[in-house]
């Protein structure tokens, strides 16, 4: 992957110069650290930083087509481009690099904004069409890579992160908006499009943009695919599986397609087990693993990690994310995610990648996505339940139901009587568009008791559902509720979360590209004419990945209960929010300057910590909530302080200004 | 006031609301308002035990006993009594 980043003058032109796209470009730096290219011209300047992957001699970018008249900078892959590429030079069309990104620029001239519907991969990228004086912009399917842009005195930027668009000094400096925050408060995210800074946007996964003098044109050209009960396959499971099989065999293949080598994440649960298995039996034995270790047995998976590497004989690495590590690196992670995080889930990622990059490895295949499309997640299940208990909720039969969903939380038979009798107690109805999210979104939003008392005024009665069920497809209250469960989970969770804090940033932080053969769009496409009865069956979710999975991985690994994946959050912070790093932010002046939490109430929270008392899962997510938004605000708002870097080495330098 | 409800206001509003209990009412649901969630009630339940020396049997752990301070403390009463 790589980093890119742009400027379109839409005034009269003449104005952007290199100075303006250096610290852009260096803003950058570790997502590409291999190469640096530019292209400028009256209108525009694109930047490019480059982590190379494939054609590693001629693959520099910016790349154009025969004439110079279009010009693209890419980050992520094509995956399908020598398919692509050998339909285009039949039609006449000239190469001069080995590139997927060159089959864009050709795809481009042939199709215009049409040519986003032919690539299967992970991409965003920028081209610059310079007949049209148009800009065009597209992010891939599910946002696995990112994409901002943002608008200012005649100036529209963009850049793979936000901290490239601050480096330009050509918008305002950046401010937190307080509804961004209340969604993050919420969903742990903020909604599609939206970033936690005013006036800086994301652009939506499986959207495109074109921009120019006269408009501005939104397109989404791909969604999450829903299909009815009548348009469902009528195969059984073991055909279904037969054919995710097919179509994750071919997803892992072209995934593999780089001139550098390609490792795998394996945690030891059923996802990434089976995508190494497949990589390790089929295209390379030798495929180098990586894992997460923790100090405390309930978040470590070491075991499974060394028994499916003992399995597959497969060459595995370990990296201890100790909780004084955990704690060190936060500030650092937070500068990446440029928004709050609830969790330090994200920060095993970020160690993870350092150390796959110390061992040289530029690009890993992970497990990612998998429960969103087969349907994983104990929310689902959770979901299921609850609908079923709630049809009759006086049968005492079915309420003990409840008992089989969270059994390493609810352990004593007290633990899961009170657990019961508080879910039949949840007011949220069948019949509510959010029925599967709200107990949990319901539950993070008590951490807006921490918002300042001018939050709150500022806020007053704004309401983030509110603002999602206005953006809900207009079917979406029809569907079944495995169907709307998956949907929010996929346009909140996926997108925003998992595939930002916890996936693309934490990996590019390393210069590391993952790349998830879970979320191919043929599968997500195939998978939504399963029946959800087949997706969870009964209480056995991922019913489809097991049975497909059968055959290649032991049982101990197909059959065990999931285990998801978390970080410890308490012990990583006891005892060391006095430390360097954490003290100049989280100080009471600091936390009344800085306007967004209550002070006193912090100061109980943070107290209620050092006295060893155990937190709750609720004030767990505030300490990560808040002790992250205090680091984004000094980092972001404060003063932006540029990384320091050399000055830039330009490996291409295209300036057409003159002439 | 009841009685035990300012115990009873003193443990939520430390535990649960981080000192500001001024607009909790008595007759509120603590599980509707977000207040305590179904881990949360275990450790109220802990506090009842220990503080007050009673025994809460499974069978009394029902939303009934434990949704309000008011209810709390009618709960209490009764056990105490």
């Amino acid at each position: 992957m790589c980093g890119i980043a742009g400027i379109f003058d839409a005034g009269a032109g003449g104005r952007i110069t290199v100075a303006n796209l250096a610290p852009m470009v260096r803003a950058l730096e570790h997502r590409g650290p291999d190469q640096k290219g530019f292209y400028l011209d009256k209108d525009v300047g694109l930047g490019h930083s480059r982590l190379s992957i494939i054609d590693l001699t001629s693959g520099a970018q910016p790349i154009h087509n025969e004439d110079e008249t279009i010009w693209i900078v890419l980050n992520g892959e094509i995956y399908n481009y020598p398919e692509l590429r050998r339909r285009l030079e039949t039609k006449g069309h000239h190469f001069y690099t080995n590139t997927d990104t060159e089959v864009i620029v050709h795809l481009y001239e042939e199709k215009g904004p049409g040519c986003v519907d032919e690539f299967n991969g992970q991409f965003a990228f920028g081209i610059w069409d310079a007949n049209k004086k148009t800009l065009f912009l597209a992010r891939d399917h599910f946002g696995i890579c990112p994409l901002y842009y943002a608008e200012h005195g005649g100036f529209f930027l963009f850049a793979s992160e936000i901290k490239s668009l601050v480096a330009s000094k050509l918008i305002p400096p950046p401010a937190l908006n307080p509804r961004a925050l209340d969604q993050v408060f919420t969903f742990w995210t903020t909604l599609p499009g939206v970033t936690v800074f005013d006036h800086i946007e994301e652009l939506k996964p499986g959207h495109s943009f074109t921009i120019n003098a006269y408009e501005r044109q939104l397109r989404k050209y791909w969604d999450i695919p829903y299909c009815p009960p009548g348009s469902y396959w009528p195969d059984h499971p073991r055909e279904t599986s037969e054919q995710i099989m097919d179509l994750l065999m071919d997803a892992t293949r072209i995934r593999l397609r780089a001139d550098v080598p390609v490792g795998s994440y394996l945690s030891g649960g059923l996802d990434s087990s089976g995508i190494t298995a497949l990589i390790s039996r089929h295209f390379n034995k030798h495929v180098q693993t990586f894992g997460v270790r923790f100090e405390e047995q309930e978040f470590d998976e070491g075991g499974y990690q060394k028994e499916m590497a003992a399995f597959l004989q497969v060459d595995h690495h370990e990296l201890s994310a100790r909780n004084a590590l955990i704690a060190e690196s936060f500030p650092e992670v937070v500068w990446h995610c440029e928004t709050p995080v609830l969790r330090t889930a994200p920060v095993p990622m970020y160690l993870l990648s350092r150390f796959v990059h110390e061992q040289g490895i530029k690009v890993v295949c992970t497990g990612e996505g998998a429960d969103e499309v087969f349907g994983g997640y104990d929310i689902f299940r959770e979901a299921l339940v609850r609908q079923f208990v709630l049809r009759r909720p006086d049968s005492p039969r079915r309420a003990r139901l409840f008992e089989r969903l969270y059994p390493q939380i609810f352990r004593t038979a007290r633990e899961k009587k009170s657990y019961r009798e508080f879910m039949l107690h949840d007011s949220a109805g069948i019949r509510e568009p959010f029925f599967s999210h709200l107990v949990r979104w319901n539950n993070t939003a008590r951490i807006k008791q921490f918002f300042s008392k001018n939050m709150r005024m500022e806020l007053k009665d704004y309401s983030a559902t509110d603002e999602l069920s206005r953006m809900l497809p207009a079917d979406f209250e029809q569907r079944d509720t495995l169907s709307r469960a998956q949907y929010l989970e996929d346009k909140l969770f996926l997108s925003n979360y998992l595939l930002t804090s916890q996936g693309d940033r934490m990996a590019m932080a390393n210069s590391v590209e993952i790349r998830p053969p879970y979320l191919d769009f043929r599968i997500i496409d195939f998978m939504s004419r399963v029946s959800p009865r087949w997706k969870i069956l009964g209480l056995d979710e991922k019913h489809i990945l097991k049975k497909t999975f059968g055959p290649v991985l032991p049982p101990s690994i197909t059959k065990r209960t999931k285990h998801p994946y978390r970080a410890p959050i308490q012990r990583v912070f006891v005892g060391r929010l006095r430390t360097d790093g954490f003290m100049d932010v989280l100080s009471e002046r600091k936390i009344r300057d800085t306007g967004i939490f209550d002070p006193e109430k912090v100061g109980r929270l943070f107290k209620k910590l050092d006295s060893g008392s155990s937190t709750s899962e609720t004030e767990g997510m505030a300490l990560s909530g808040i002790i992250s938004t205090q680091l984004l605000y000094g980092q972001y708002v404060l003063g932006y302080v540029e990384p320091k870097a050399a000055d830039i080495k330009w490996d291409i330098q295209v300036d057409k200004r003159v002439g | 006031m009841m009685k035990y409800e300012p115990e009873i206001r003193r443990f939520i509003a430390e535990k649960y609301l981080f000192g500001d209990d001024q607009e909790l009412k008595s007759e509120a649901s603590l599980l509707d308002g977000g207040i305590i969630d179904s881990t949360g009630v275990l450790e109220l339940i802990s506090y009842l035990e220990e503080h007050f020396k009673i025994k809460v049997e499974d069978d009394e752990l029902v939303p009934e006993n434990l949704d309000t301070i008011a209810s709390i403390c009618a709960f209490l009463s009764r056990k105490t009594a």
